[in-house]
């Protein structure tokens, strides 16, 4: 039974891709204060677990807890307090790099004018207006992570975050998530590096590359 | 828990209409494509079957629909594949607003950009094709909701086909058949105004449908689109 300062909890789940069983009977639970690295080989399933985990894809069997809730009976509730950022940077080339952030910042209720100064902490200053189809895949990631900087929702599902992201890009990430965690945030989250977070702080999944 | 002062629907339906106009309006092919294929389609009847009045009067209600439709459904890939393919469609799934609200407003800009600027080309192609003169009023009403419509049921289709690599061939089966209720009674008002005759029934029929597929089609595309990125 998950204890009571669970804010997320996985129970019993199973998920198959083109019939093979990446995982079964995966229970998990993320505690406010958690870092969570999911670890595996290529094709074990880290991102199919992430995209459970967020709701964006059904378990073959097992169901995703949030409060204690079963998560299709609360959508709305546990998307007002969860950012998930996929392997995909959802940044429109079209847009530029502060309207990209501006758009995803206005759907969280905070003002667009918090979009300039947050760009300065991904350090894309001076590149505010470029068109996004201009800049580079790891400055397009900058933009998407950007958002974290700003944001006040606990849960943190990010996929890959570091991938394109130089070292002292990456060194601020982990900065930010520790941070995040200590005032009671929850990051999950897949990467290939090895964290140089504190090692007490960090708790991980092993997924494992089943051979049918 | 934390609360978080999130945007109200009508606030995330604005923000979101805001920015697919904005990417329209700065990738012009979107606006321009169906719209010129429209104009070449309906311009190259007259050059292929000879510029008689009364043929061209005749079959020019058919041909400015059925134009209409096609020009439709070569921009309709466009409603969400960019987004599928670049992940913002995921980021749209999550917003903490439902998904129909979202789906609603793509759909909307959507008409905005191609089906509105058909609308405005329709009566100066029309004298091309020697429309009937007491057609124009039926022609412009049809268009105003029957577009919509083509819109909104197109919609459906391309969110059950997005997660498809070649998935145009599938659109087309899956949207043209629902587009013929549309296209018959809209050219059938426009050849009834032609004899002088009232057309109120026809244009009630497809202000029924319209208002069918404004009601019912954001939420059987929220649907569809949780299945193809499933």
């Amino acid at each position: 039974m998950p204890s009571s300062n669970a804010l997320l909890h996985a129970d019993k789940l199973t998920c198959i891709r083109e019939d093979r069983i990446l995982f079964e009977a995966l229970s998990c639970q993320f505690n406010q204060g958690d870092i969570v690295q999911i670890a595996g080989p290529n094709g074990a399933g880290k991102t199919s677990l992430l995209r459970i985990l967020a709701g964006l894809s059904q378990p073959f069997e097992g169901e995703v807890h949030f409060q204690n809730q079963p998560l299709h009976k609360n959508v709305e509730l546990y998307n007002q307090n969860l950012t998930y950022i996929g392997h995909l940077a959802g940044i429109k080339g079209e847009m530029t790099a502060q309207e990209n952030l501006a758009f995803y910042l206005a759907m969280q209720g905070l003002p667009p004018h918090a979009a300039e100064q947050t760009l300065e902490n991904v350090n894309l200053l001076g590149f505010e207006d470029a068109l996004a189809s201009h800049l580079s895949a790891g400055q397009h990631r900058r933009i998407a992570l950007a958002r974290l900087w700003q944001c006040q929702k606990p849960i943190w599902i990010l996929d890959e975050p570091f991938t394109a992201i130089d070292k002292q890009g990456v060194k601020n990430l982990e900065n930010l998530f520790v941070e995040h965690a200590k005032q009671g945030g929850c990051v999950i989250l897949t990467t290939h590096q090895d964290l140089a977070i504190d090692a007490q702080l960090v708790k991980t999944i092993e997924l494992e590359y089943q051979l049918v | 828990m934390m609360s978080i002062n999130i945007p109200s629907y009508r606030q995330a339906f604005m923000l979101m209409l805001k920015r697919d106009l904005t990417i329209a309006l700065r990738h012009k092919d979107d606006i321009f494509n169906p719209l010129l294929f429209f104009i070449i389609v309906v311009t190259l009847f007259p050059l292929g079957i000879g510029p008689e009045a009364s043929t061209l009067s005749r079959i020019a209600p058919g041909i400015i629909w059925v134009a209409a439709l096609l020009a439709t459904l070569l921009s309709l890939d466009r409603l969400f594949k960019a987004d599928f393919a670049d992940g913002s469609l995921e980021q749209m799934m999550l917003i903490p607003q439902p998904l129909f609200i979202i789906v609603l407003a793509k759909i909307i800009a959507h008409w905005l950009i191609t089906g509105l600027p058909l609308i405005f080309i329709a009566p100066v192609l029309a004298v091309l094709l020697h429309l009937n003169e007491n057609s124009y009023g039926a022609l412009m009403i049809t268009l105003l909701i029957g577009t919509p419509v083509l819109s909104f049921i197109g919609a459906i289709g391309v969110a059950l086909t997005v997660g498809i690599k070649k998935g145009g061939v599938l659109l087309s089966l899956i949207v043209l058949p629902l587009y013929i209720p549309v296209l018959i009674f809209a050219t059938s008002a426009i050849d009834t105004a032609a004899m002088n005759l009232p057309y109120s029934g026809q244009v009630a029929i497809i202000g029924a449908l319209f208002f069918t597929s404004f009601t019912l089609a954001p939420f059987a595309v929220s649907a569809a689109l949780k299945v193809s990125t499933n």
